[in-house]
């Protein structure tokens, strides 16, 4: 492998506090050197002249839907994670709900053969909670987390049943593996298309209350008291439950979520013209929900970014808004849209950093998210000025429904190394 | 082609402006006298052709719609469910498709979910008559019904209209709150909390969770079915409790100003939101709403039809 020099960028490691502008030198996989004027590699070694970009441990997404195995015309691990290391992510966690779901270890390890095969950037499966799904009988927890998963989540659905509930924070805290909870009491969102406001009176559209979201999560923070079970929350959407998340997190409860970029861009006025690249679950909240995370992410009360990326076909979207599937991808865009926040002084460069990176590995125990010296080289270099029109047409990822297409963007990966190896890189780069 | 209505589509009131809304409703007065002629046809829309394509249960408006279309002589063709290619598995946008490559001039579309009129006008190039989609809008009741209050009230601004029941479910309630408030009318919805959607004032209209000071000093009383086929079952208790307490009887009508009239969409429930003496008392104007219903609906055709001038008067 050869080395890499990345020459002259500005070098952010919040997690070290560190921030100047240096070289950082990438040798035998890892982070061997950074400090300014290193000598250029041997004639195998590429010198990257990084002048202006920033470079930042490797990007993290806790949440991606790869659709590998069983739904493959909507993406698959291969186009996934070129997706994502485009996006600047080494790394990608991806939800259980495939066909079949990734309930037992035979479908885990097929998902870890396939990312060693021809995934582009490290792959994390995620495992269900419950078989099947069903939010009845727990999953094989054990036997998950030692064919490779890293987390379980009943993802697409809550686990309804309180008493399930219970026991799975139970029995995962046996094997110190994280649950990932999808909030929706599936009573009160009772198949709402859209977010209920102002907009779905409007609009007439079936709509479900933020307390479908609230509600479960009020219920699993006392299960999170009564079990010491630790949880995460994937895609927080409404304000109620990031006042849930910040008392819980003040009283001492292991627990962390997660925000999509769509929430934080997009509200449910968004949804005026039935298109259904602006319908998902959770969907687009009100303004007021959208401000309330926006400060939740800054103020750390939410811990990451993730980008809930589900691909689908246009047999899905093609529709009837409420006939729809659910869902938008994300991985190519998440970071532009995160650069968008910093230049709205809602995060800093370093704090946009630990949301999509340190954030990101904590939640989770992953490694990465720190340029320490030796550790592996997960590196994403970021040019946070480039201008560029979202056009979906261009995406690494099979699918095109984004909510984004035709928006400006300002900022975007250019380089992408995972274990020191280039997994993506803009053309000007290309040594 | 007559000033004042410049929409290629009707999809909603919500856009209309109080001119165009009043184009319609000239244009329906003149089409009214119609019903009357032994020989009840005008060549008006002759060679053009009307697809009905009702995609959920509908037995007035699509009649309405059907004599609408006969009666200015264009070719009406129904496409239902039951004869659909979307029991079949079929979307929407290529059932859309393959009528749109039959060239129909105008395409009448019923459809369960919100926004439907909205999607099939992006992908055809027919004009598109919105006749319901899901909760959303159901601009030709709308206009029927600002058409029946002018007739019988002589003016629309400054009356208070009063619309009972299931406000969440119905589209009625959105295409009337939207066109009444546009022509100066004063709105208010009432009916069970359960079935006022989330801050619905934001509409344009007073919200009541009773029905009895919503009727004081009401000029026009409009009450509406609830829509058990959308799962309104769950929002209150039973029909017995519901005639009790938001059903419109004589006693309540009393609330209302002495001259005020009683309206409903259909279909109706008797016993249950209206009491038969009110609906079938004099100051019940449902029928003519019916009759009215044709004349809208032959004008709303005939706009986006591109009816010539002033043939239909002549024959």
């Amino acid at each position: 492998m050869p080395d890499i020099l990345l020459r002259g960028g500005r070098v952010l490691d919040p997690m070290r506090e560190f921030d100047a502008q240096t070289d950082v030198l990438l040798r035998d996989g890892r982070i061997a050197r950074i400090e300014g004027g290193l000598a250029a590699p041997g004639k195998d070694g590429k010198v990257i002249n990084v002048k202006d970009c920033w470079v930042v441990p490797g990007l993290i997404d806790l949440h991606v839907h790869l659709r590998e195995p069983g739904q493959e015309y909507k993406e698959n691990i291969e186009t996934g994670t070129a997706a994502a290391a485009a996006g600047g992510f080494s790394a990608v966690c991806c939800m259980p709900n495939t066909s079949p779901p990734n309930d037992t270890r035979a479908v885990t390890e097929l998902i870890v053969q396939r990312a060693r095969d021809k995934g582009a950037v490290r792959v994390y499966p995620i495992g269900c909670i419950t078989q099947g799904q069903k939010g009845e009988s727990l999953a094989d927890m054990g036997e998950l987390q030692e064919a490779g998963c890293v987390a379980v989540s009943d993802d697409g659905h809550g686990v309804m049943n309180s008493e399930v509930m219970r026991r799975a924070l139970e029995y995962a805290r046996s094997f110190g593996i994280p649950l990932i909870q999808h909030c929706e009491d599936n009573a009160l969102s009772a198949g709402g298309a859209m977010h209920e406001g102002l907009a779905s009176t409007r609009f007439g559209i079936r709509a479900q209350p933020a307390a479908a979201e609230s509600a479960m999560l009020a219920r699993d923070l006392e299960l999170v008291a009564l079990t010491g079970g630790r949880y995460h929350m994937a895609h927080i959407s409404c304000a109620a439950s990031v006042r849930l998340i910040r008392e819980a997190k003040q009283r001492g409860l292991p627990v962390t979520c997660e925000v999509t970029p769509h929430n934080l861009m997009l509200t449910d006025e968004a949804c005026a013209g039935y298109d259904t690249f602006f319908k998902m679950n959770p969907p687009l909240r009100s303004s007021s929900d959208q401000a309330a995370l926006r400060e939740a992410l800054a103020d750390g009360t939410i811990d990451a970014i993730a980008t809930d990326h589900a691909p689908h076909s246009p047999v899905e979207k093609e529709v009837e808004f409420e006939q729809a599937a659910n869902g938008v991808i994300g991985l190519e865009t998440a970071l532009a849209l995160a650069v968008e926040l910093v230049d709205a002084g809602v995060l800093t460069p370093a704090k946009l950093v630990v949301r999509m990176s340190a954030g990101p590995a904590r939640v989770l125990g992953l490694p990465g998210g720190s340029l320490a010296l030796g550790a592996p080289a997960d590196v994403t270099v970021i040019d946070p000025q480039a201008t560029w029109t979202c056009d979906a047409a261009r995406f690494r990822s099979k699918a095109r429904n984004t909510p984004f297409g035709g928006r400006a963007m300002r900022g975007r990966s250019v380089l992408t190394v995972v274990g020191g190896a280039i997994v993506f890189s803009e053309e000007r780069f290309v040594v | 082609m007559t000033k004042g209505f410049t929409q290629r589509h009707l999809l909603g009131m919500e856009r209309l402006t109080r001119e165009e809304i009043t184009t319609v409703l000239d244009l329906g007065e003149r089409f009214l006298e119609i019903a009357d002629r032994p020989i009840k046809k005008v060549p008006t829309l002759r060679g053009k052709t009307v697809i009905n394509l009702f995609l959920e249960p509908s037995t007035r408006t699509r009649t309405s719609f059907e004599i609408a279309a006969k009666r200015l002589s264009a070719d009406g063709i129904n496409f239902t469910a039951a004869s659909s290619s979307t029991v079949k598995g079929e979307t929407l946008i290529d059932t859309a498709l393959n009528l749109d490559a039959m060239n129909p001039d105008i395409v009448v579309i019923r459809h369960a979910q919100a926004g439907s009129a909205l999607l099939l006008s992006q992908r055809i190039r027919a004009a598109i008559v919105n006749a319901g989609d899901g909760a959303h809008e159901h601009p030709t009741q709308a206009l029927l019904d600002a058409s029946t209050i002018r007739a019988h009230k002589k003016k629309i601004e400054g009356l208070t209209v009063v619309i009972c029941g299931d406000i969440d479910h119905s589209r009625v309630a959105r295409s009337n709150i939207f066109a009444l408030r546009t022509l100066g009318a004063h709105v208010r919805v009432a009916g069970p909390r359960s079935f006022l959607p989330m801050g619905v004032e934001s509409l344009g209209c007073e919200a009541y969770d009773r029905i009895e000071p919503a009727l004081e000093g009401a000029d026009v009383v409009m009450m509406l079915r609830i829509q058990m086929e959308r799962k309104a079952g769950s929002r209150f208790p039973d029909t017995r409790e519901y005639a009790r307490y938001f059903g419109l009887n004589p006693r309540r009508l009393a609330l209302a100003k002495p001259d005020a009239i009683v309206m409903h969409p259909g279909p109706m429930n008797r016993g249950v939101e209206i009491d038969p003496g009110v609906a079938d008392g004099p100051r019940s104007v449902i029928l003519d709403q019916v009759s009215r219903g044709v004349a809208i609906r032959m004008a709303v055709l005939y706009l986006l039809g591109g009816g010539s001038g002033e043939e239909w008067s002549k024959s």
